[in-house]
């Protein structure tokens, strides 16, 4: 111990590396050295690779100078490739090369790999101007001599290898491909009114079951996770503001800041950003993956509008829940806000729901509602674009899922900062 | 042909929850044949397969290939027996976000040390076998449906398998496609002694390929015929036998 029975940082660093050192390290050794049932892992990491049995071998036979015969026996396969072509090559390589015949009599086991070894040979040899020939070639070594193309690796691509674009041409491509996005959307933004308006005016044309399945799933079982958050937010929100609020005796003001921030602006967001996970990028992985194995074509096909039959319902669903959402996100923020006044701050449940209700006025509930429907509509609206811009494999719908979800996300925060400055000036 | 058995089933029973598909199914595959598993459509062909390869497990039974019971398996030696196994999937399944290269390359940089030399020469060389020469630089989705298949080939061989397994091969191909892939699927047979076992419905495959076959009935939950296809065309007794190579309809069933 230190002066005045403190622990001196040094002793207390010391002491503790000494207690890390038994607890943790005497742990390790332990592990490594003494656990007597299992292998040592550390032997098991610093164990060499085994080394691997040859199943071929190789036998160099003068005849004359620069006549050689090469007797090739056992079994050649992928597994030999690297070392028969390499055991190949340091054998000839001192010998001066006119004629070489390889036997391959004794060769039991041949596959595609071995046979790409005997050619690599024979390619290499004869890149020294040396005659070679195959002897002792049984019919099933000739059946894979004869199928397989010895020139394959000089046949040139049909197309060249992509190379990644430079700086520029990347920098071309995203402004084309953002233009483009833009008049897409612009253009599907559109065409999903027009959807709508004409589903409107035949109620019985839409779809309602679809709708009410999309509530329920952008709805219903988005409220444990809705719940839950908010409820932490609205702990977090009281409980961090109090600890300052406490200072100067303005406890009960708590009640009013959990309720103006939830109901004005992070209901709406966090709700919107909630769904945009959840509901919208699923809505572009389903309508993606209904583009990869044509079900929109055969939709199309059927004459139906795909617009009309898979975006209408999911927009109208979402449009209808996330509001409804949002109120259920503000009031478990304001419970989680009066967990905290009740248990941590003294206050009365009355007073604090006093204060609440004094903190914000029906024109913030309605705005705060209004912004949902907006949000709901950017999160569906967009999730459904970006699913139709699938064109084709698992790729494809990966990148327009995750696409939906960070379009969705960065309209919410546009959409919000219009309404911050819209709604300062109506009221 | 080698009438060493590269795959033996033994009393293989799988069941979906309460639902059993295949009741103690036995058979066995010689190695270097091409051995065709038939039957109509839902009698568990494609579910057998997939025991074959490893890709499910049944629920009793035993399935030894090339001498490794798969179903008490570990995880690593299932690994050594499925490198020494090439699956054709209906669908093709080559990954779309790589090129052709990258597809039949990617098992040959998974599981071996070849030099990246020696692998352009292997992918050229299989590209080239499947009749698909310079097409390394190609997507997939650059390819016609056939090309495809004859590329999902090319991987499926990348590892010189001992086995193939094919899930309807010819499903979706045109007659002439359909037909070079028969002979592609010869070839290879004789040359290299690839043992094949295919899932098909496909007669005149089944007749111009198939060395031995099992068919498959739903009502049994196994095997109600096996043999030489033709032998059985000719002299099965069983109506649902001679139906089915005869293209007849039973009425329903």
């Amino acid at each position: 111990m230190g002066l005045n029975g403190r622990a001196s940082p040094i002793q207390y660093n010391s002491t503790r590396f000494k207690d890390l050192f038994l607890t943790h390290g005497l742990s390790l050794i332990y592990i490594l050295y003494y656990k007597p049932q299992t292998p040592s892992l550390f032997g098991e990491i610093m164990k060499a690779p085994p080394v691997k049995k040859k199943e071929y071998s190789l036998r160099v036979e003068d005849r004359e100078p620069g006549d050689v015969i090469l007797f090739v026996s056992g079994r050649i396969a992928l597994d030999d490739l690297n070392d028969f072509t390499s055991d190949a090559r340091s054998i000839l390589q001192n010998k001066p090369l006119k004629k070489l015949m390889v036997d391959i009599a004794g060769v039991n086991y041949l596959d595609s790999a071995g046979t790409l070894a005997l050619f690599q040979l024979e390619e290499e040899q004869t890149a020294r101007s040396a005659s070679v020939t195959f002897h002792g070639v049984t019919d099933e070594a000739k059946g894979i001599l004869n199928l397989l193309d010895k020139k394959a690796h000089h046949i040139p691509p049909l197309v060249p290898e992509r190379k990644p674009p430079n700086i520029l041409e990347q920098m071309g491509e995203a402004t084309r491909l953002l233009l483009n996005d833009f008049f897409e959307v612009l253009s599907f933004v559109g065409e999903l009114i027009l959807a709508l308006i004409s589903s409107l005016r035949r109620p019985r044309s839409m779809r309602w079951n679809d709708v009410l399945y999309y509530m329920k799933r952008a709805g219903v079982d988005g409220l444990p996770i809705v719940g839950l958050i908010s409820i932490l937010m609205g702990l977090i929100m009281a409980f961090m503001s109090s600890l300052q609020l406490k200072q100067f005796g303005a406890n009960i003001y708590v009640a009013s800041l959990v309720a103006i921030a939830m109901v004005k602006e992070l209901g709406p967001i966090m709700t919107a950003i909630l769904v945009a996970g959840r509901s919208g990028s699923a809505f572009a992985a389903e309508i993606g993956t209904m583009i990869v194995n044509d079900e929109v074509n055969a939709l199309k096909a059927m004459g139906f509008e795909p617009i009309q039959f898979l975006a209408v319902p999911k927009l109208l669903a979402t449009i209808i829940v996330v509001p409804l959402l949002t109120l259920y996100a503000d009031l478990f923020a304001i419970l989680g806000g009066l967990v905290v006044g009740v248990v941590g701050l003294d206050l009365t449940a009355y007073s604090y729901i006093q204060e609440t209700r004094e903190g914000i006025a029906v024109f913030d509930i309605v705005a705060s509602l209004v912004k949902s429907g907006v949000f709901a509509g950017l999160i569906a609206g967009i999730g459904c674009q970006r699913g139709f811009q699938v064109h084709e494999g698992a790729e494809s719908v990966g990148t327009f899922t995750t696409s939906a979800v960070v379009s969705a996300i960065f309209l919410i925060i546009i959409a919000d900062s219009a309404f911050a400055i819209i709604l300062n000036y109506v009221r | 042909m080698n009438k060493e058995p590269i795959i033996e089933v033994e009393n293989l029973t799988t069941r979906y929850g309460d639902t059993t598909i295949l009741e103690n199914v036995s058979f066995r595959v010689s190695r270097g044949e091409i051995f065709m598993l038939l039957g109509a459509s839902g009698c568990g062909k494609s579910t057998l397969l997939k025991h074959l390869n490893g890709l499910l497990r049944p629920s009793s039974g035993r399935i030894i290939v090339n001498g490794t019971d798969i179903t008490a398996a570990d995880e690593d030696t299932m690994r050594e027996v499925q490198k020494t196994i090439g699956v054709l999937f209906q669908a093709d399944a080559l990954f779309s976000s790589m090129t052709i290269f990258e597809n039949i390359a990617l098992p040959l940089y998974e599981y071996t040390d070849l030099t990246p030399g020696m692998i352009d020469r292997i992918v050229k060389m299989k590209l080239a076998l499947v009749n698909l020469p310079g097409y390394e630089n190609h997507m997939p989705s650059e390819l016609s449906g056939g090309m495809r298949k004859r590329a999902a080939l090319a991987r499926a061989m990348a590892l010189d398998p001992l086995l193939l397994f094919f899930d309807e091969p010819w499903a979706g191909l045109d007659p002439v496609t359909a037909a070079e892939l028969d002979i592609l699927i010869r070839s290879i047979n004789t040359a290299m002694g690839t043992t094949m076992v295919i899932v098909t419905q496909e007669l005149a495959s089944i007749f111009g390929l198939a060395q031995r076959v099992i068919m498959l009935d739903k009502s049994v939950r196994g095997i109600i015929a096996q043999g030489d296809p033709t032998e059985l065309k000719e002299h099965s007794q069983d109506l649902k036998v001679i139906n089915y190579f005869n293209r007849k309809a039973t009425g329903g069933d």
